[in-house]
């Protein structure tokens, strides 16, 4: 009898419990999931990440909140950088009534949140969840593959490559371009679009290599420098990574092969701090922005942010760009309900340091300056305690970066 | 030529990178007759010490110091660890030092945290020592091969030619024998232990220059020495010393020879489009299977290695 009242007695608790859970929903913190590697072998980028998606959301929260005073939370979940397991996290955070998902890490992992999404919102029209890419850059997921509640802050792969191949335009001096990469997915994808990049716009470039090599296994590049420079190659365009991007600009300067190396992240986390004062001059890389842009106002921030975290750097400013995109939105609608945010989101121009950001309605892809800069030294601020920096060659204005789509949305009936 | 030149020096620098961990695994395992899996983390301490050390005192003393550091680490773990695990059975040592391995590796992400050190050399190594066909050769490279065959020529004089290499080989085949001859033969063990750490201590310090100090170094290379130790036979110093060449300069050369495996197949008469998956793997991506490949044609058809004494 007892048990049985006990029992009784619990499940009203559980009753009410559930019952106040929509009433805190409304009035409590927005919550967004951080979905990405926090254990294990790309940790270090993803902690970072994690890091600065922390550091924004308590911007946001100082300067008043959103959507009438509430507060933005980031909880960090941990997909090891496993597609699967990023799905097991997606549904807990959708469990626990988080209705933002931001992921950045891994193009495949991407791929495999984008479908889930999807699949849940058709099924759950009352409870859509919104997908903020911050830093996967396959060019499917605003072609193809695209989805309405989809959202890139980060500039696709075919932009920076369209952008980088517009600066080796003019340099006529450059002849022989060697493309080397790794052997996945993204790796393929520049190593494709380079060529056919150049083909168009520089045909008597020759490309003197096409080369794929196993992804976080080389130690020494020694044997791939010996073949470029037998080929002759003056340039080298790659789409490295990690630890993959520094022992390869060590292996090339220890040879003394010092040609430029046009890459996506040489400036990324540990990447100069491996690569040392041998790359200087050398290793150029195309980002939304970087430290050293003087006069736009983002010297305190960097500041801030290096006083909290000794050894990270400020480095993704499309973040930052992302979180006051994000709430404009809520507080221009005065509301955190996604679908309203999704449609305010999409065609929305917000002026930001650098100059214009816009979302793009017809795929949902961020178009904002791009720089091509190089590491050199006696810089403002610099990249992993070295002392080294990044200086911009040129600026791309975001006009300039948008590429042709085929993306056909489906949006939700209003 | 200058593909060849150059690929034979990179080919012969791995190769000796890895005889420099291989001879005290292969060392070690004739005595306790297990593999040590936490061997690459002593060369991964090693690395990490030695960029510690060398912050305070430069370069030339933490490359005596560290792999001392690390020599007693090894001596300690043998002592207070391996030791008591012993008389458990093989497969009991083998998980220790499995669990050890693991170990090592979180230990140094929480202290010297998870991202790659800038430990680099001294100046002097930096230096390029010759140029041929206007491709430098840094020292650092030179000094590294200087090293990984000065420590093949002491242990191989230190094992063969003074008593003390002579208890130590009767040791490792005849332990009771030695023991009731009152030598002591625990103390021997822990030596060995010592010695077979330190020097991966001091593969750590100039391999940690030389490539990246981080923690998935003793992971990247641990498999890679497993291999060479087997396909050299199990025990064998000479062994290590030609299969770590071997691994070295095949590998290189997967990589420095620009074909493909249609090329390849085409050669022995089996016709594959190159413009097929399969046709477009060039050798340069199958080069890290390469070893593995090795070690499973070696197990099948000649157990004990190249020059292994024991049967498989």
């Amino acid at each position: 009898m007892n048990l049985t009242r006990r029992h009784v007695v619990g499940s009203g608790i559980a009753a009410a419990a559930l019952s106040t859970m929509p009433v805190r929903a409304q009035s409590g913190p927005v919550r967004i999931a951080f979905i990405d590697p926090l254990s294990g072998f790309m940790a270090p980028v993803g902690d970072g990440g994690l890091k600065q998606f922390q550091f924004e959301a308590e911007r946001i929260n100082a300067a008043g909140g959103v959507a009438g005073g509430r507060k933005l939370e980031i909880i960090g979940l941990d997909n090891k950088l496993n597609p699967q397991e990023s799905i097991v996290q997606l549904e807990k955070a959708i469990d626990q009534g988080v209705r933002y998902i931001a992921q950045g890490n891994g193009s495949s992992v991407a791929s495999a949140l984008v479908d889930a999404i999807e699949k849940h919102n058709a099924r759950n029209p009352r409870q859509t969840v919104m997908y903020l890419n911050y830093a996967a850059v396959d060019p499917i997921f605003t072609n193809d593959k695209c989805s309405f509640w989809h959202f890139r802050f980060d500039a696709d792969a075919d932009m920076k490559l369209s952008a980088m191949t517009d600066y080796i335009k003019g340099l006529t001096d450059i002849k022989k371009i060697y493309i080397i990469g790794q052997d996945y997915s993204f790796g393929k994808a520049v190593a494709d679009s380079s060529v056919k990049m150049l083909k168009e716009k520089r045909p008597d470039i020759e490309i003197v290599g096409n080369e794929l090599h196993p992804l976080a296994r080389v130690r020494d590049f020694s044997p791939y420098i010996t073949k470029m420079r037998a080929s002759g190659a003056q340039a080298v365009i790659t789409g490295n990574w990690g630890n993959d991007m520094q022992l390869l600009i060590k292996a090339s300067s220890d040879a003394g092969f010092n040609v430029p190396y046009f890459t996506f992240y040489g400036g990324g986390l540990g990447a100069v701090g491996g690569m040392g004062r041998s790359a200087v001059g050398l290793v150029r890389q195309v980002t939304e922005w970087h430290s050293n842009i003087p006069d736009i106002g983002m010297d305190d921030t960097v500041r801030a942010f290096k006083a909290k975290h000794r050894d990270l750097d400020y480095y993704y400013y499309r973040v930052k760009v992302m979180f006051d995109m994000l709430a404009k939105t809520m507080n221009d609608t005065k509301s955190v309900d996604v679908r309203e945010v999704a449609m305010a989101l999409e065609g929305l121009e917000m002026k930001i340091e650098t100059g214009m950001a816009s979302m793009r309605k017809d795929n949902h892809q961020l178009i904002q300056p791009l720089y091509i800069s190089t590491l050199a030294e006696n810089v403002k601020f610099d990249v992993d305690n070295t002392g080294l920096g990044f200086k911009t060659d040129i600026k791309i204005e975001g006009a300039a970066t948008a590429m042709p789509t085929t993306c056909r949305m489906r949006r939700p009936a209003s | 030529m200058e593909t060849i030149v150059f690929s034979t020096l990179n080919g012969l620098l791995y190769g000796l990178l890895l005889f420099m961990l291989a001879s005290g695994l292969t060392l070690i395992f004739s005595m306790m007759g297990v593999l040590n899996f936490a061997h690459a983390s002593f060369y991964m301490l090693g690395a990490y010490l030695a960029y510690t050390v060398g912050a305070v005192t430069g370069f030339w003393i933490a490359i005596v110091v560290a792999p001392l550091l690390v020599g007693l680490f090894g001596a300690a773990v043998e002592r207070f660890g391996l030791r008591h695990v012993h008389r458990n059975g093989h497969v009991a040592e083998l998980l220790f030092t499995f669990g050890l391995a693991y170990l090592i590796e979180e230990i140094v992400k929480l202290v010297w945290g998870k991202n790659p050190l800038p430990y680099t050399p001294p100046a002097v190594l930096q230096q390029p020592l010759f140029t041929l066909w206007n491709t430098h050769y840094p020292a650092l490279r030179i000094f590294m091969m200087a090293v990984a065959v000065g420590m093949f020529v002491v242990l191989w004089l230190l094992l063969k030619r003074t008593r003390v290499g002579l208890i130590v080989q009767a040791s490792l085949t005849h332990p009771h024998m030695v023991g009731h001859l009152g030598h002591n033969v625990p103390l021997v063990f822990m030596g060995v232990f010592a010695v077979g750490s330190a020097m991966a201590g001091l593969a750590g310090v100039v391999g940690g220059a030389l490539l990246v100090t981080d923690p998935a170094m003793a992971l990247t290379l641990g498999p890679i020495v497993f291999v060479v130790v087997v396909v050299g036979g199990m025990g064998s110093l000479g062994g290590a010393f030609v299969a770590s060449l071997l691994i070295g300069l095949i590998q290189t050369f997967a990589v420095a020879v620009d074909a493909s495996l249609s090329d390849f197949l085409a050669r022995i008469g089996i016709a594959v489009s190159n413009r097929s998956d399969l046709g477009r793997i060039t050798l340069a991506q199958i080069a890290p299977m390469l070893p593995f490949l090795i070690l499973v044609l070696v197990l099948i058809f000649r157990p004990r290695g190249l020059m292994g004494a024991r049967e498989g």
